[in-house]
């Protein structure tokens, strides 16, 4: 019998151009996405050394990072304007497929890939964007690189890439009702800190991962890179399959049925081994909710706020310190008493069509905080027309949030959806970096629910007791 | 890109651990579409407040460091987005060489790719290197060839690199040239896997 393996070696296996002792093997890259942000250093350094674009085909791009979602058509900004015409005119050069602002294809590179069925196991992956780890829900082998190596996969069609170590997430039990995969991946990342998938491919298993969703694996997956891992997957099963069934890029009929086959075979054998595990139980996760400026800064809803003096060393204390200053907190404050002033909806972990219709659940019937400016910004122009045919638009309309258009929008601030200094904002997305979504802006982390809940009551608060509440109504 | 092989500076000590790419460069300065001119947007939210003033608080705007060259972190140094804006900032402003306990895997390679030598030396070498450079200022000498740092007193470290990365950083070498050298592998691969054009 042959050594059982992991999905992550198949793929790698499946994938290499060349070998060399002493060198990185030559990857073959299935499919690279591409956005307006990281891309044009990398086309016009194809145009200063006369080469061109390998594979056009195997390509595809968006524009997500900068495109207003007030209005599509009115970018006030000039340099942003720059930017994504100068991506039209390099896939027009280069023969790339485009989703331009007027594409009904258009919205979050992370969101599309998979909508559209790009996104298949067995694939290797890239993006200019470190959460391309996305797509890894899938079974495929997806990671973030930089313009450089942007510039190489498109002249070459391959990356040089040295073999990961490979690093085993396994996810006992069941998560409770109110308890989403967001509180799941924040909880593994609290625990466990922001760099200990540095260096490895995450594989999440266990009985919880298997019971997401196609759309929850994919808010797991998202996270990868928010623990150091350059990539996280999930080995592909009847979940995976179904979702996939009938997309447009995917094959039909019986070639449908043999590429299932296909990609059942690729899930981890029985019996592989990991370079390391790490374990944790789903039954022990709360809501959760961050408090600092990285994604481990993050404690349950019921916590309070850690104190500065409970760090062992002088330079840990300092970062605890500086986090809660910038965060305006005290330390030992409970976190369910800390007032929002904006509630934003969207990103690429949490813009989906599930995710929307968990928290339209939340807040039907309900109003907004009067003092909570609040949005939906869905990932995608088709998650949109989606949310619409089902009315989650008027829920939300209703309730006092503002439903926008879809791009990245408020996750990263480069557009005009900006928090502004001081404010404090509940998010769906992944990163509450200083200054993440504007100059001297709060992030606080959390899953579509608890951002409803929040967005309802003012403060952070246990989406539990709302619902609770709601059922007993 | 230049080749490197040993470079001596002035080092700037910034005792941070998890410093994010958010930080080296803020997103407002990535709607450009050049290369280049990125430095004056380095930490730059460090570095400004709302009005656009330095901050005496933040130690880079000492005009003592306005030479340094050697940039040492705390670990997981360039955590976060995939931006390769943050190395082309920090070579920009004037930085050859980072140190730090660990970098996070994307930023490493992109600065390899830029011509920016990381340095990965132990914890406890790192901070003695910043409690030093935070009392005087210090200059050190880096030797990649021999994988050392040395000051000119107190210590000298190895540290360890990939023979593959040293290449590259030493050769400054133009990394898909060297890929298209295999092109042939990559259209056999090709027509292995049924991938016709
Ligand atoms: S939604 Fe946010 S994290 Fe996702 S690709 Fe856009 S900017 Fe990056």
């Amino acid at each position: 019998m042959t050594q059982p393996k992991t999905i992550i070696e198949k793929i790698w296996e499946n994938h290499i151009v060349h070998q060399e002792p002493g060198k990185p093997d030559l990857l073959y890259i299935d499919l690279h996405l591409i956005h307006e942000v990281t891309s044009p250093q990398a086309f016009e350094g194809l145009r200063m050394k006369g080469r061109k674009v390998r594979r056009p085909e195997l390509t595809f791009a968006t524009m997500d990072h900068n495109v207003p979602t007030k209005q599509r058509h009115i970018i006030k900004d000039e340099v942003s304007k720059k930017q994504m015409h100068t991506l039209k005119e390099n896939c027009e050069e280069f023969g790339v497929p485009l989703a331009d602002i007027d594409h009904p294809d258009q919205g979050i590179v992370h969101v599309i890939g998979p909508e559209l069925g790009l996104t298949q196991p067995g694939k290797t992956i890239v993006c200019g964007d470190s959460h391309t780890s996305t797509h890894g829900a899938f079974g495929a082998l997806a990671f973030g690189i930089g313009t450089s190596e942007v510039e190489h996969v498109l002249s070459t069609q391959t990356l040089g890439q040295a073999a990961p170590k490979t690093l085993e997430v396994k996810v006992n039990g069941k998560l409770g009702t109110g308890v989403t995969a967001k509180d799941l991946i924040l909880a593994i990342i609290a625990k466990h800190g922001v760099r200990f998938g540095t260096g490895y491919v995450i594989e999440y298993t266990g009985e919880a991962v298997r019971n997401l969703s196609m759309e929850e694996r994919m808010t797991v997956c998202n996270m990868s890179i928010e623990a150091g891992a350059r990539a996280g997957l999930i080995s592909p099963d009847d979940t995976t399959i179904e979702y996939l069934r009938g997309r447009r890029h995917v094959p039909d009929g019986e070639a449908f049925d043999e590429a299932a086959d296909q990609w059942r075979a690729l899930a981890t054998d029985e019996g592989a081994s990991y370079d390391a595990t790490v374990e944790i139980d789903a039954d022990e996760v709360e809501p959760q909710v961050t408090w600092g400026t990285n994604p481990s800064m993050c404690i349950p809803v019921s916590a309070n706020v850690p104190d500065p003096a409970s760090q062992e060393k002088d330079y840990e204390q300092d970062a605890v310190q500086r986090a809660l200053d910038y965060m305006g907190l005290e330390a030992n404050q409970p976190i369910d008493s800390v007032k929002v002033d904006y509630v934003f909806i969207g990103s690429c972990t949490n813009s989906r069509l599930s995710d929307l219709k968990k928290a339209a659940d939340v807040i039907q019937g309900r109003k907004v905080d009067e003092k909570v400016t609040a949005l939906v910004v869905p990932g995608s122009r088709t998650v949109k027309e989606q949310a619409e045919a089902e009315g989650l638009d008027v829920i939300f309309k209703t309730a006092g949030f503002e439903w926008r258009e879809a791009g990245c929008s408020m996750c990263l601030a480069m557009n005009d959806d900006i928090v502004p200094p001081g404010e404090r904002c509940a998010s769906t997305s992944n990163r509450n970096f200083e200054g993440r979504q504007g100059n001297g802006a709060r992030t606080h982390l959390v899953s579509p629910e608890m951002a409803a809940a929040a967005a309802l009551e003012g403060h952070f608060v246990d989406v539990r007791k709302i619902t609770d509440t709601a059922v007993n109504r | 890109m230049e080749p490197i092989r040993v470079h001596s500076g002035l080092v700037y000590p910034l005792n941070r651990s998890n410093v994010d790419t958010d930080q080296i460069i803020p997103k407002q300065f990535l709607k450009r579409i050049e290369r280049q001119g990125f430095g004056q947007f380095l930490f730059y939210n460090w570095r400004f407040d709302e009005e656009g003033e330095k901050r005496d608080s933040f130690t880079m705007n000492d005009e003592k460091y306005n030479d340094a060259s050697i940039l040492v972190a705390g670990d997981n140094f360039g955590c976060g987005s995939s931006r390769e804006h943050a190395p082309w900032a920090i070579l920009d402003y004037g930085f050859q060489v980072v140190i730090a306990p660990s970098f996070a895997d994307i930023f490493y390679n992109n600065c390899v790719k830029n011509g920016i030598l990381p340095v990965k030396l132990t914890e406890d070498e790192t901070q003695a290197i910043i409690k030093k450079a935070e009392q005087q200022m210090l200059n050190l000498t880096v030797d990649l060839e021999k994988q050392l740092v040395v000051d000119e007193e107190d210590f000298s470290f190895s540290f360890d690199i990939s023979d593959y990365h040293k290449q590259m950083l030493l050769n400054g070498w133009d990394e898909i040239a060297v890929t298209l050298t295999n092109e042939d592998k990559i259209t056999a691969y090709e027509e292995r896997q049924q991938i016709i054009g």
